[in-house]
């Protein structure tokens, strides 16, 4: 059963287009990974998919969640389906959280859709606490949150995203403020969690290792665009785009043997107040020719496996 | 050599861009300024010409302003009043400056026992009320200008000190000053070619903003006869002429307000001006 | 938090000893003897004698600090040099007075603040912003002794809405409500502008957090969101400035007080200082560098309760 369909979205914030066009869709049981570099659109996609764009943004497109349109909704009733039917893991836990509300608090006022006493709320806020390996739920209930460590506070972060059962829950950069280690515990958390969560997982990351292990299908991201879909499978090992397989062999756990110096990806993103007619990744392709310059065509490699690229052959 | 190093903390030399705000205050300031120079050649009549025949008068061709209980043209005393509050305001603002300077380059610099003493000093200096230590020091010493002048001296001090303190000890731990040190610069010439410079613009800053609090204490100690002395020409000994023959003449206190507020009000805006366009983030503390 | 607040005390009783120690010696440090000082031309060798035994001036200097100190801290402020009463008995009969009138201007104050620091962050960006910040910096700038002639010009004279003088009749509780309207009005304006401005601020940094996206995220109501997630934090340096506020609002109690004749620690103070009676302006002094200090610490505690974070300073 699909749980999210985004449609030809697009977002722009004054003269910057963020988003340009995404399409993407996520069943239920299923953990799809969006991966880019930094400035690429994936936060901004991240926010539209749990209808909370920033007050400037000018947002266009669909974005169904159970099959009703987050876009076209009035604020009233996406706010409804905010913290309920549509849940987040913010980035950085520590400023996510309040700082002069106890984690309890905070806890049980994220389920005040729930017609339920107060002590219930707080027992279920500690069964989740439990449930994400916080070590003693009922002492963390009444910490700050500058009195929890790093990884505690993200634990703390999916537990409350999880509380009202979400039909899509979203991570955004779940692991970027960690260190390895907590990194390591946090992705095997979220794999045991995926077992007996029923709705759709996103998870927005610029990691590709973070993606190789939690999730089914990728949407790697570049300007504004999806210019690559498909299974892990098929996008860490017969990556089409160009820029999808720059990114790999950009990744430090896919360089074999010593290197002189880590790989990049020479030139930059190209400037979003104005993108190029034709192929946003051209200007710093290796393969680009003359062609480029028009847009290029969808092309379908497999059912599952598409990209967006004129050298890409089915 | 040590010009790349500074570089960004230098600010270039150049007039900021006041916004409307501050343009507003910065015409206002010279308005006042230039009243306070040539005020013996705009002033219509000597502000200290008694004329008692024509006392409490209402405003007429002759005296824009009226005049007061002893016949003096209101017009004159207030245009003197701005050399009065002005001087005063400058020439104390000025003084507390330079030395709050000292004293919070030593405090901040210098060994830290000292330091602890100095920020001792300074925080109980802060946390009189700063009228109240004013009185008593006028108390002890006898109303009068020179007074005036030490009391507001005195109690800015402490506020100018603890700002240029914190600004040399962020500046301390720069990169450029440690930088420079292990090339082997003496304390004087950090002191003077690195930190000075980099203090003194939040300094000016800090200080222009208190300009409209001194005139307002200025007016105000004088007014409570604990300030400048009569027959000197100041806006508060004429608002106090004032409040005494309220019932006669209201004009005289309703006159002599206006250019005390027009003034702080001027130099406040300047002062806001002045803030945002060079250090936003500069907090100022209601005194 | 036990800690924090022994600590914050302790810091609050060393400044005010220093304090005691400063105004003590600056009697000392100018020329002549504070007798003839007090008594100025008038002194006759008898008057002075007889004030320097009962000051106890004609003892060594170190007994006089000890018992300067011994007295003040049983509350034994010393006496006026011209009536012989206690300074603190003088004192303490009209603070109260200046007490109402400090907290019904910052009440005031407080109220329209605080609300136009939130009209202002609704209305963010636009005129009505703009035009409210000229405003408030207008009213940051105007002194309030103006403020408090102007109104008595107007209100009291001219209209004859509200008396001019006095602060009411004892036990009379409609004259002193009516006699507190003007000094109150001139002393709190200049605090609409401070709190207006600063609200608009502190709301408008708390309402760019990620914790306040996070509250929008999980579904909360906008009002819920501003009263319980973003006032309490806004709200801290706001208790902050009042404390501070309350060491202004007695500079501007001192001019106010007396362009209304109204009994307080402003007018006993100014017409000590007139007189040079010194004892009395020591002690009042004193006493409200006391209060003060008191107001500042009971608003360092105050936070440290809202803002969980403050209190661990301390504690490490």
């Amino acid at each position: 059963m699909t749980v999210l369909n985004v449609t030809d979205l697009r977002i722009s914030y004054g003269p910057v287009q963020a988003l340009r066009g995404a399409s993407l869709t996520a069943a239920a049981g299923e953990v799809v990974g969006i991966v880019g570099e930094s400035g690429c659109g994936k936060s901004t996609l991240a926010s539209a998919l749990i209808g909370l764009p920033a007050p400037e943004a000018r947002v266009s497109g669909r974005v169904e969640v159970e099959g009703r349109d987050l876009v076209a909704l009035p604020e009233t009733a996406r706010r409804a389906i905010r913290g309920d039917r549509v849940a987040m893991v913010f980035q950085d836990p520590m400023t996510a959280f309040n700082p002069v509300l106890t984690l309890g608090e905070q806890l049980v006022d994220f389920q005040h859709r729930l017609p339920a006493p107060k002590a219930e709320k707080r027992a279920r806020a500690a069964a989740m606490l439990a449930r994400v390996g916080l070590p003693d739920p009922q002492l963390a209930l009444r910490r700050y949150m500058h009195e929890l460590s790093g990884g505690m506070r993200q634990r703390a972060a999916i537990a409350a995203a999880l509380l009202m059962r979400p039909a899509l829950l979203v991570a955004d950069e779940p692991t970027t403020a960690l260190d390895v280690t907590m990194e390591a515990q946090i992705i095997h958390l979220l794999r045991e969690l995926r077992q007996d969560h029923h709705g759709a997982i996103v998870i927005v990351t610029h990691h590709l290792g973070v993606v190789g292990e939690l999730c089914d299908r990728v949407y790697v991201m570049y300007a504004g665009e999806v210019v690559e879909e498909g299974t892990t499978d098929e996008i860490h090992h017969d990556p089409r785009h160009p820029y999808t397989r720059a990114l790999i062999a950009c990744d430090p756990a896919h360089i074999a043997g010593r290197v002189e110096r880590l790989p990049t990806i020479p030139g930059r993103l190209p400037d979003l107040t104005a993108p190029p007619p034709g192929c946003a990744f051209a200007a710093r392709c290796p393969q680009a020719g003359p062609d480029c310059a028009v847009p290029p065509p969808r092309v379908r490699v497999s059912p599952t496996h598409a990209a967006l690229c004129h050298r890409v052959r089915p | 050599m040590s010009s790349a190093a500074d570089a960004p903390l230098r600010r270039p030399m150049r007039l900021p861009r006041l916004g409307p705000m501050g343009s507003t205050g910065a015409v206002l300031v010279a308005a006042f300024l230039l009243m306070a120079l040539f005020a013996p050649w705009i002033s219509p009549y000597d502000p200290l010409k008694l004329d008692v025949m024509n006392k409490l008068q209402d405003p007429s061709l002759a005296h824009w302003a009226g005049t007061d209980q002893l016949g003096r043209d209101t017009l004159s005393r207030l245009i003197w009043g701005a050399r009065t509050a002005l001087g005063i305001a400058l020439t104390s603002t000025g003084i507390a400056g330079a030395i709050g300077l000292v004293l919070g380059l030593i405090a901040g610099y210098g060994p830290r026992w000292l330091d602890g003493l100095l920020v001792l000093v300074f925080d109980s200096l802060s946390s009189l009320p700063m009228i109240m230590f004013a009185l008593a020091v006028i108390t002890v010493l006898g109303p009068g200008t020179a007074t005036l002048i030490l009391v507001i001296v005195l109690v800015s001090i402490p506020g100018y000190a603890r700002l240029i303190r914190a600004q040399t000890l962020t500046l301390k731990a720069a990169d450029f000053i440690q930088a420079e040190r292990t090339m082997g610069a003496g304390p004087a010439r950090i002191l003077l070619r690195h930190l000075l410079p980099n203090v003194v613009g939040p300094l000016v800053i800090v200080l222009s903003m208190d300009v409209p609090v001194v005139i307002m204490l200025e007016a105000g100690l004088s007014y409570l006869n604990l300030g400048v002395k009569p027959p000197t020409p100041s806006w508060g000994n004429i608002l106090y002429d004032g409040y005494t023959s309220l019932r006669q003449q209201p004009v005289l206190v309703a006159a002599a307000g206006v250019p005390l507020v027009l003034s702080t009000i001027g130099f406040t805006f300047l002062g806001e001006g002045l803030r945002d366009a060079l250090d936003p983030r500069l907090k100022v503390r209601p005194r | 938090m036990l800690t924090y607040a022994v600590k914050r005390i302790g810091l609050a009783v060393v400044i005010l000893f220093t304090v005691m120690l400063a105004m003590y010696a600056m009697v000392f440090l100018v020329p002549g003897d504070p007798a003839s000082l007090a008594l100025g031309p008038r002194a006759t060798p008898a008057l002075k004698a007889e004030l320097i035994a009962r000051m106890g001036l004609d003892q060594p200097v170190q007994v006089q600090v000890w018992n300067f100190f011994a007295n003040a801290l049983q509350g034994n402020l010393g006496y006026d040099v011209w009536s012989k009463k206690p300074v603190l008995d003088q004192i303490l009969e009209v603070f109260p007075n200046t007490l109402i009138l400090g907290v019904v201007a910052l009440g005031w104050a407080l109220v329209l603040g605080v609300a136009l620091g939130c009209l202002a962050v609704v209305w963010r960006g636009t005129l009505v912003d703009t035009a409210l910040g000229i405003l408030s910096v207008s009213m940051i700038a105007v002194p309030s002794f103006v403020i408090a002639l102007y109104s008595l010009l107007v209100f009291a004279v001219w209209l004859n809405w509200l008396p001019a003088v006095g602060a009411g009749t004892p036990g009379d509780w409609g004259s002193q409500a009516r006699a507190v309207i003007l000094p109150a009005f001139a002393i709190g304006i200049t605090w609409v502008g401070y709190l207006a401005r600063l609200v608009r601020a502190s709301m408008l940094e708390v309402m760019g957090a990620n914790h306040i996206r996070t509250a929008r995220a999980f579904g909360l109501s906008e009002a819920r969101i501003v009263t319980r997630y973003a006032l309490r934090l806004a709200i801290i340096p706001t208790v902050a400035i009042l404390a501070v506020g309350f060491g202004a609002i007695l500079s501007s109690a001192v001019f106010v007080e007396t362009v209304f004749s109204r009994p307080g620690i402003g007018t006993l103070i100014t017409s000590a200082v007139a007189k040079r009676n010194y004892p009395v302006v020591m002690g009042t002094t004193l006493f409200m560098t006391a209060f003060y200090l008191f107001v500042v610490t009971a608003a360092d505690l105050i936070i440290a309760r809202l803002d969980p974070r403050v209190r661990d300073v301390f504690r490490g």
